[in-house]
């Protein structure tokens, strides 16, 4: 995309943005969609003026229109496409070298905390994870060999909110870098980088893709120096998104302002149910009024978000339910255009220690339901057989 | 699976993913783009939870890439550089590798800008000299990181050699297999522990899929790469997956025409008065010659030489027609790469120097076009080159 392209659509609505994004329309022929440019490598016309684009790896036409649609989105100076979220975060991390240190937060995703605990420690890169929602806490972790922050908000799979420019405005007297996943939300409510936030990254997998048939993920720099720093670790490492999957992304990403709006509408209908019900121990969703940390929430994002977890009263419960649950897929994974019921325990989060799990709060009862396009009241009257029943 | 691996690789080649689906019998395996997998029942799974983790069409390409290369497990990568990645993960602070001192740029990059500051440091030499070898081993040493032949100045190393020598210290045995594919060479029956591929070039074989592939050998060696394969999570789509296969399938007649027309052409240039060096370890001249032979059924069809003046290079890239100048290689289509300022320009310039990579070297990855065409392409353009910088001299 063009500079001037880029600047124009900056000014726009963010669901026009969604479909007006500078490379909608093919230049060439005129297409309505991004072709797919399944070429690995590109002839150089002129051996002193080689192309944009040379070899797949290090630039697809394709995958630059994805990249620069998430980067308008979020409202970062570079945007980079990857193979999946983990491919993401893990080509992140490579920006940091043996003898450093990072404040992580504590209810960061399982595949996350594997990544950190069991590859990157052999690096000697040191990690210690804290409670993100008590910034004294934060505080707490600094060392002079501390060079980033990783947030996640809400956090996965209890809600949990962090105040984002809380962590910014410190880490930024520090000069540490801070990085945000954020998937659960997504641009449409929550802009990190505009809060402060050096980079955000996503698993594409989910809510941006929406139709859980695509795995990606993706970054986006604040800054052009560190997204020269991304764009050569990205080329370097080779951890990059194909052609294919590129379009994919694209196409669900057209219609996120749509899905969003209609989810999280069936998510607070969902959870405002939930929190009726005697027999569910405890409902986490940023909706509800006595939600921790919403006013935090309310202040850094436009909406609540299209996940809730519940916790049913014990392990055996929350097994004999998605047993018997119909609609939602009994799966991992969410984001999705069908909704999906989770089990953190033995699912998401099952590589981290039973114990560490529980004091994290992920509970044997607790359930997550990421809720899709169904009709809401089709999905409470499945909820309630199964509960019913268990 | 069992009796497949008796037939003739040509056979296995031409069936892959075929034959394989149960419920439909469509000939070719379709493509499952989903991410997410139904538990049938909690703490069941059909053997599909995640589409990281695997995948059906995936798996099928994994299982056919392990097959091919006799080892055990395979494991798909978003492109060769995330499967090397991948491997290099294995190792940590304080670690040590032997790597061909004639290698890939991208290689070079990830081990001295990346790796390095993870405290994993890498010796590079000759890897077909085993005095060499011993003489930068160090007690930390945990592998060795063959290329044969070698990119861009084809360099042969004896497999065997170093992977009885590797073994003899407990070293894992990293070969790149990218240049001869399984068709004409098995690394793992000569001893390899890991075999790596960019897969984008000749498996692929048509400049259209970024992907790269792993094989491993031994139970726990498999379980270690399974487990980083899914923690970093640089792994090949299902459409990715699928196109490689499709490739995979013509793999033994595009091998055979590569090998015949960079052959040919070689010989050629042999011949040509604007031509120095030709490097082709099938020219019974190449110092590689009888370890190729050796070990290899076959040759691959990529080969570099050296015109005899560097100032014919840009007047020659200008002129060909029929050949992109291009990088990457091993494609349908002809490509010539200048390596000294494309693939190996992140590599030092006295490493360069030391194994020959310098301004008059062109790396040719010959197509299977027909070979009178490409001569009559690389001929005029060759004349035309002379003739610029000879000052329009006419003969």
């Amino acid at each position: 995309m063009s500079e001037s392209n880029n600047k124009q659509n900056s000014e726009l609505k963010f669901d026009t943005k969604l479909l007006h994004f500078g490379d909608e329309i093919d230049k060439t022929t005129g297409a309505s969609s991004v072709p797919i440019y399944q070429a690995s490598t590109f002839h150089h016309f002129d051996i002193f003026n080689p192309p944009q684009h040379d070899y797949s790896r290090s630039g697809n036409p394709t995958r630059q229109a994805l990249e620069d649609y998430i980067t308008l989105l979020e409202g970062g100076a570079r945007g980079f496409a990857y193979s999946s979220g983990m491919a993401a975060i893990s080509s992140v991390f490579m920006m940091f070298s043996a003898g450093d240190h990072m404040i992580v937060t504590e209810d960061v995703y399982g595949g996350t905390y594997r990544l950190l605990t069991s590859i990157l420690s052999r690096m000697q890169i040191e990690t210690t994870f804290v409670d993100m929602t008590n910034i004294d806490e934060v505080k707490a972790a600094l060392k002079p060999n501390t060079k980033a922050v990783y947030m996640e908000t809400p956090s996965n799979p209890t809600l949990r909110i962090t105040d984002i420019a809380a962590v910014t405005d410190w880490s930024k007297e520090h000069d540490l870098i801070t990085i945000l996943d954020n998937t659960f939300m997504t641009p449409y409510y929550q802009r990190p980088i505009e809060l402060g936030v050096d980079i955000v990254v996503h698993s594409a997998t989910k809510f941006l893709g929406g139709h859980s048939d695509v795995l990606a993920g993706l970054a986006v720099a604040r800054t052009e120096s560190l997204g020269v720093q991304l764009k050569q670790l990205q080329n370097g490492l080779g951890t990059v998104l194909g052609a294919q999957e590129s379009w994919l992304l694209m196409r669900g990403m057209k219609t996120l302002g749509a899905r969003m709006a209609h989810s999280e509408r069936s998510t607070a209908r969902l959870a405002a149910w939930l929190n009726e019900r005697s027999d569910i121990t405890a409902v986490f969703y940023p909706g509800l009024e006595d939600h921790p940390g919403r006013e935090a929430h309310e202040r850094q994002s436009t909406g609540y978000g299209a996940v809730v977890s519940f916790d049913v009263g014990s392990g055996d419960r929350a097994k004999a339910v998605l047993n018997r649950v119909k609609l939602p897929i009994v799966a991992v994974s969410l984001g999705a255009v069908e909704s999906i019921l989770s089990y953190p325990a033995m699912m998401s989060h099952a590589a981290m220690p039973a114990e560490v799990r529980h004091d994290r709060g992920i509970t044997d009862g607790l359930l997550r339901f990421s809720v899709g396009l169904e009709d809401i009241e089709d999905l409470i009257v499945d909820l309630e057989q199964a509960l019913q029943e268990s | 699976m069992e009796d497949n691996n008796k037939l003739k690789i040509e056979s296995r080649l031409a069936q892959i993913g075929s034959i394989n689906e149960p419920v439909t019998g469509a000939i070719n395996f379709p493509i499952y783009q989903s991410t997410a997998f139904r538990h049938p029942k909690l703490g069941q799974s059909t053997g599909f939870d995640y589409i990281r983790t695997t995948n059906p069409t995936r798996k099928v390409l994994e299982e056919a890439a392990a097959a091919l290369e006799s080892g055990d497990a395979g494991f798909a990568c978003s492109s060769g550089m995330a499967a090397l990645q991948t491997i290099f993960a294995m190792f940590g602070q304080g670690d040590h590798l032997i790597v061909s001192l004639d290698l890939y740029g991208g290689t070079y990059r990830l081990l001295e800008r990346i790796l390095s500051r993870f405290g994993v440091t890498a010796s590079y030499v000759d890897t077909n000299d085993l005095a060499a070898l011993e003489k930068v081993r160090q007690p930390n040493t945990k592998a060795v990181f063959i290329e044969t032949p070698t990119n861009p100045l084809m360099m042969i190393t004896d497999v065997e050699a170093v992977a009885s020598w590797a073994k003899s210290y407990n070293l894992l045995t990293i070969v790149d297999n990218t240049l001869l594919t399984p068709f004409f060479q098995r690394p793992i029956e000569l001893g390899a522990d890991i075999i790596i591929h960019s897969a984008t070039k000749y498996l692929g074989g048509h400049n259209d899929v970024l992907a790269g592939l792993i094989i491993t050998k031994g139970e726990a060696l498999s379980a270690e790469m399974a487990f980083l394969h899914n923690s970093i999570g640089a792994v090949l789509s299902p459409s990715d997956s699928y196109q490689l296969m499709k490739g995979m399938k013509t793999l033994a007649l595009r091998m055979e025409r590569h090998e015949y027309n960079a052959l040919t052409i070689a010989k050629y240039l042999l011949e040509h008065p604007a031509v120095g060096e030709v490097y082709h370890p099938g020219l019974s001249d190449h110092p590689g010659y009888e370890v190729q032979n050796k070990q290899s059924t076959g040759n691959t069809g990529i080969f570099s030489f050296k015109v005899k003046d560097a100032r014919y290079v840009e007047p020659l890239l200008r002129h060909i027609k029929l050949i992109a100048f291009a990088e990457s290689l091993g494609g349908v289509e002809s490509l010539m790469t200048y390596p000294a300022v494309q693939t190996h320009a992140d590599i030092p310039l006295e490493i360069r120097d030391a194994v020959g990579v310098d301004d008059r070297l062109l790396r040719f990855s010959v197509g299977i076009e027909h070979a009178d065409d490409l001569i009559a392409d690389l001929g005029n353009a060759l004349t035309a080159a002379q003739q610029e910088v000879e000052g329009g001299v006419h003969s």
